[in-house]
C-alpha cells in the first residue's frame, strides 16, 4: 500500500523554503522555533548560527544585495525577533528583498503575555513591506510561497512570517499546491501610460544641460546595459546617488560620481545648472537634494520608478514614470535622438576648477595616516575589484569617494536607514553568496563594536574576509557634525576601542595594526594572502573631516570645500589601475 | 498639522475597499499614526464583493498630503483601491442616535421635534426618549443644536459613509471577480474581529 503523504508544519517550512530556492539561511535556534530546527537537519538547508539575530538580517540583506536573490533570516520568538528590528529596517528603507522567519509561542498562548511572547507582526508592520501571523500548518506553504513572492516584486522588501509553535508541530495530509500569486490588490509592475512616455522622450531630445541621477533602482531592475546605452547615444553625464555607485562603472566616460551631502562639488553644481533632471530608480532623499527650495531650480525633472508613491514626494516633477526601470527604458531608448552635448559636458568640466588639487588623494601624506589614503590604498590593491561592504559614517563617504566601484552590486552600504554595526554580517552574507569574490568590510571603530560579536560566526563557518577599521577613537561623522555645527563641543563622541587586532586573534582570525601609510600596503598584501579573516586596525588621524560637505537645509552648490593644503610637496602621482583605453573624461 | 504646499487643511474623505482579512484595518490606520493624523471619523462594513469590506475615514488634511495618503493606502498588499472623494459628487451621510432625558411638555416637545427633522423616535421609556436621525453630518450637527436645551444624555455617531450620485462613477465598488481566499495577517488589537 501506497504511504501517505504527511508533513508537519516544520517540514513544510524548509520544503517551501527550497522550493524557492533558499539553500542557506541565517539564524539563532530559541524555543518557539525549536520544532522547525528540528527539522531542518533532514534537508539540505546550510544554517549560519549568527552570534545576534540583528546580525541574521544584515546577513540576509548582504546575501541579496550581492547576489540579487532574496535572503532568509530565522529567529525565535520575543527578543530573537525583536533583534531583528533594525535589520528588517535597513532592509526596508533600502529596498532588499528578505525574509525573515520567526517562531511565536503557540496560538492558544498569543496574547497571553508568555514567555518569550512579543506581538512581532504588530512590532514589525511598519517596517515590514508585508508581513503573516500563522497559525495554522495548512497556511505555512501559502504564506512562505507569498512572501517570497511580495518581497522579491516590485519594489522589493522585507516580508516577516511569524508561525507558532503549534503551526509547526501539526501534521497535514494536504499537500500544498503553490502556484501563481493571487494578491488581488497588489500591483507590483505598474505601466506608464504612453503619452507620458512621449513627454518623456520630448523633454529628453530637446535638452541642453542633462544629468542623470543614476539610483539604487537600477541595480535592483538590472537596467545597466540600458542607462549606459541611453547616456552614450544621448551624451548625458551620470550622477550617481550612494546605493547607485556600481549602476554604472566609475571609469565611464559619462560618470560624474556621487551626488549629494559629500558628492563633488561639481558634480552638485552639474544638477544645479542641469535643463533636465533625468531620475532613474532613486527618491530624492533630503542627503542628495540639499534644500528642496533651491534645488536644480532650471531643470524640468523626469522620474522614472517602480513605486508611484515615490513621485512628487520631496522634489515636484514634469513626467513621472511608474514602471521596471528596465522595462520603462525598452519603450524610451528606442525614441531617443543621438546628441553631441558638446558644449555641456565641456562647461561640466570647467565645473571642476581645482577640485583635483585639494583632493586629499592627491596630496602627500606628511608623515600621517589618512583614511582616505587607505581606502585609495585598498582600491589600488583589490584593482578594484571587491566587494566593499560599510557601516554608516565618515569611512563610508571615504569609501564612496576613494573606492572606485565598476561593478554592479560590489558596494553594499546601509544608505536609507544609516545602520552602525551593518557592514560586518553584510560581508558574511556577500561573501556566502558570492564565495569566489574578494570581500572587505570597511568600518569605524564605532559601527564596528556594535556587531563584533559575528567575528565568531566568521571564525565558526571559516569565511574569508578582510577587515578594515577605519579607526580614529571618535564616532567620527558625529563628532565632524560637531565640528561644524556645535563649536566643536565633542559630546559623547570619543570612543575607546579594544586592541582590535588581539581581538581578532582571540577568535582564531588574523589581526594586524597598521600607523603609518608606509604600512598600508604590506598590511593589506598579507591580509589578502591570509586563508584566515584578517582584521587591519587603521589608527588614522583622529580630527579627520569627509569633504566637501553641503550642511543641511543648505543649497546644494554651497559646499564646505576642501581647505588649501600647506603642503609644499607636489602633488602625489598615483598610478591608477584604470583599463586600458578608459577614457575618464572629468 | 501645518498645511502642505498647496492648500488649507480640510475634512478629506477616504473611500478604502480591503480584503476583509484579520489586521487589515492595523495596516491602514497605521499610515495615519506614523503621520500623527488623528482619524475623525472611520466606518467600515461590507463591500458588494464577498471578502471585500469598505472603509470610509475622514481625516484632515491639505490636498497634497492627502495625494500622498492617497498613493501610500494603495501600496498596502491587502488595499484593492483607495479613493479621495472629497470633491466627488455624493451622498455623505451618518446615522445618529440621541437619548434625551424629557418627560411632559418637553417630552410632546421632543417628538414633534423629531417629526419636523425628519429624525425617528426609535425609544420610548418612562424618563427618555431616543431619536434616530441619518443625515449629512451638518445636518445632524443642527440637530444636536436644536435638541441640546432639552438634555442630551447620550449620543452616538458613526462617522460618515459616502456613496456618488447617479451611475457608474469612481466609486463604484472593485469587481473581485472571485471573492480572494482567507489568507493570514496580523490579528487586529483585539484579535476577535475580523478587520
Amino acid at each position: 500500500m501506497k504511504k501517505r503523504w504527511r508533513r508537519t508544519g516544520a517540514q513544510l517550512i524548509w520544503e517551501t523554503l527550497l522550493g524557492e530556492g533558499v539553500h542557506t539561511v541565517f539564524g539563532y535556534p530559541g524555543g518557539a522555533i525549536l520544532p522547525a530546527y528540528d527539522a531542518m537537519l533532514d534537508y539540505p538547508i546550510r544554517h549560519i548560527l549568527v552570534r545576534h539575530e540583528q546580525g541574521a538580517t544584515h546577513m540576509a540583506d548582504g546575501f541579496s544585495r550581492a547576489s540579487g536573490e532574496v535572503g532568509v533570516a530565522v529567529a525565535t520568538s520575543g527578543p530573537g525577533a525583536t533583534n531583528m528590528v533594525t535589520g528588517i529596517a535597513t532592509a526596508m528603507l533600502d529596498s532588499s528583498p528578505i525574509v525573515c522567519v520567526t517562531g511565536q509561542v503557540g496560538s492558544a498562548l498569543i496574547g497571553t503575555d508568555a514567555f518569550q511572547e512579543t506581538d512581532v507582526t504588530g512590532v514589525t508592520l511598519p517596517i515590514t513591506k508585508h508581513n503573516y501571523l500563522v497559525t495554522e500548518v495548512d497556511e505555512i506553504a501559502p504564506a512562505l510561497h507569498e512572501a517570497f513572492y511580495v518581497a522579491r516584486s516590485g519594489r522589493p522588501g522585507p516580508v516577516l512570517v511569524d508561525i507558532t509553535k503549534d503551526a509547526q508541530q501539526a501534521f497535514t495530509e494536504a499537500r500544498p499546491r503553490l502556484g501563481k500569486v493571487d494578491l488581488p490588490g497588489y500591483r507590483p509592475e505598474p505601466r506608464p501610460p504612453e503619452s507620458e512616455l512621449q513627454r518623456a522622450a520630448e523633454l529628453i531630445n530637446r535638452a541642453e544641460r542633462p544629468v542623470i541621477l543614476a539610483g539604487h533602482g537600477i541595480l535592483i531592475s538590472g537596467a545597466m546595459g540600458q542607462v549606459r546605452e541611453l547616456a552614450e547615444r544621448a551624451r548625458i553625464p551620470i550622477a550617481m546617488t550612494l546605493l547607485g555607485i556600481g549602476a554604472i562603472p566609475a571609469n565611464h566616460a559619462l560618470n560624474m560620481g556621487m551626488m549629494g551631502m559629500h558628492g563633488e562639488s561639481w558634480v552638485n553644481q552639474a544638477i544645479q545648472e542641469a535643463d533636465l533632471l533625468l531620475a532613474l530608480g532613486m527618491r530624492f532623499d533630503d542627503r542628495v537634494t540639499g534644500s528642496l527650495k533651491t534645488y536644480a531650480p532650471n531643470a524640468a525633472k523626469i522620474h522614472i520608478d517602480i513605486d508611484p508613491a515615490e513621485f512628487n514626494k520631496n522634489v515636484r516633477v514634469d513626467v513621472a514614470l511608474a514602471g521596471d526601470l528596465s522595462a520603462v527604458l525598452a519603450h524610451l531608448l528606442p525614441v531617443i535622438e543621438a546628441r553631441d552635448r558638446s558644449e555641456w559636458l565641456g562647461s561640466i568640466r570647467g565645473f571642476k576648477g581645482d577640485t583635483a588639487v585639494r583632493d586629499i588623494q592627491n596630496l602627500p601624506d606628511m608623515g600621517k595616516l589618512y583614511a582616505a589614503h587607505v581606502i585609495h590604498d585598498i582600491w589600488r590593491m583589490t584593482r578594484g575589484k571587491a566587494i566593499v561592504t560599510t557601516d554608516v559614517g565618515q569611512h563610508q563617504m571615504w569609501e564612496a569617494q576613494y573606492y572606485r566601484h565598476n561593478e554592479p552590486r560590489s558596494l553594499i552600504t546601509s544608505g536609507g536607514l544609516g545602520t552602525m554595526g551593518f557592514a560586518l554580517p553584510a560581508a558574511v552574507g556577500a561573501k556566502v553568496a558570492r564565495p569566489d569574490d574578494e570581500v572587505w568590510v570597511i568600518a569605524g571603530d564605532g559601527g564596528f563594536q556594535m556587531t563584533m560579536c559575528e567575528l565568531a560566526t566568521i571564525a565558526q563557518e571559516r569565511l574569508k574576509l578582510n577587515v578594515a577599521i577605519i579607526n580614529n577613537g571618535y564616532l567620527g561623522m558625529v563628532r565632524q557634525w560637531q565640528e561644524f555645527f556645535y563649536d566643536r563641543r565633542y559630546a559623547g563622541t570619543p570612543i575607546l576601542s579594544p586592541d582590535f587586532a588581539a581581538l581578532a586573534r582571540s577568535f582564531g582570525l588574523g589581526g594586524e595594526v597598521v600607523r603609518s601609510r608606509q604600512e598600508v600596503e604590506g598590511a593589506v598584501e598579507r591580509a589578502r594572502a591570509d586563508e584566515r579573516t584578517v582584521v587591519l586596525d587603521f589608527q588614522v588621524e583622529k580630527e579627520d573631516t569627509v569633504y566637501p560637505m553641503v550642511p543641511t537645509g543648505a543649497r546644494l552648490q554651497d559646499m564646505i570645500r576642501r581647505p588649501e593644503q600647506e603642503a609644499d610637496g607636489d602633488p602625489a602621482s598615483e598610478e591608477e589601475p584604470v583599463a586600458a583605453g578608459d577614457a575618464v573624461e572629468w | 498639522m501645518t498645511p502642505g504646499p498647496d492648500g488649507r487643511v480640510r475634512p478629506h474623505i477616504f473611500v478604502v475597499w480591503v480584503e476583509d482579512l484579520p489586521g487589515v484595518l492595523n495596516r491602514v490606520t497605521s499610515l495615519f499614526r506614523r503621520r500623527g493624523f488623528n482619524i475623525e471619523s472611520l466606518s467600515v462594513g461590507p463591500a458588494r464583493a464577498p471578502g471585500v469590506s469598505r472603509m470610509t475615514i475622514v481625516v484632515r488634511t491639505d490636498a497634497t498630503t492627502a495625494r500622498r495618503m492617497l498613493v501610500q493606502l494603495s501600496r498596502l498588499v491587502n488595499v484593492l483601491r483607495a479613493d479621495d472623494i472629497t470633491n466627488e459628487p455624493a451622498i455623505h451621510h451618518e446615522l445618529a442616535m440621541f437619548k434625551i432625558q424629557a418627560t411632559g411638555e418637553e417630552r410632546t416637545q421632543v417628538i414633534q421635534l423629531a417629526g419636523a427633522t425628519g429624525a425617528r423616535l426609535v425609544d420610548i421609556a418612562p424618563e427618555s426618549v431616543v431619536l434616530e436621525a441619518t443625515a449629512s453630518p451638518a445636518k445632524i450637527d443642527g440637530l444636536a443644536e436644536v435638541l441640546r436645551p432639552y438634555g442630551i444624555v447620550e449620543q452616538v455617531r458613526t462617522g460618515l459613509v459616502g456613496m456618488a450620485r447617479g451611475a457608474a462613477s469612481v466609486m463604484t465598488d472593485p469587481d473581485a471577480r472571485k471573492p480572494p481566499k482567507r489568507r493570514r495577517s496580523a490579528p487586529s488589537d483585539d484579535g476577535s474581529q475580523s478587520v
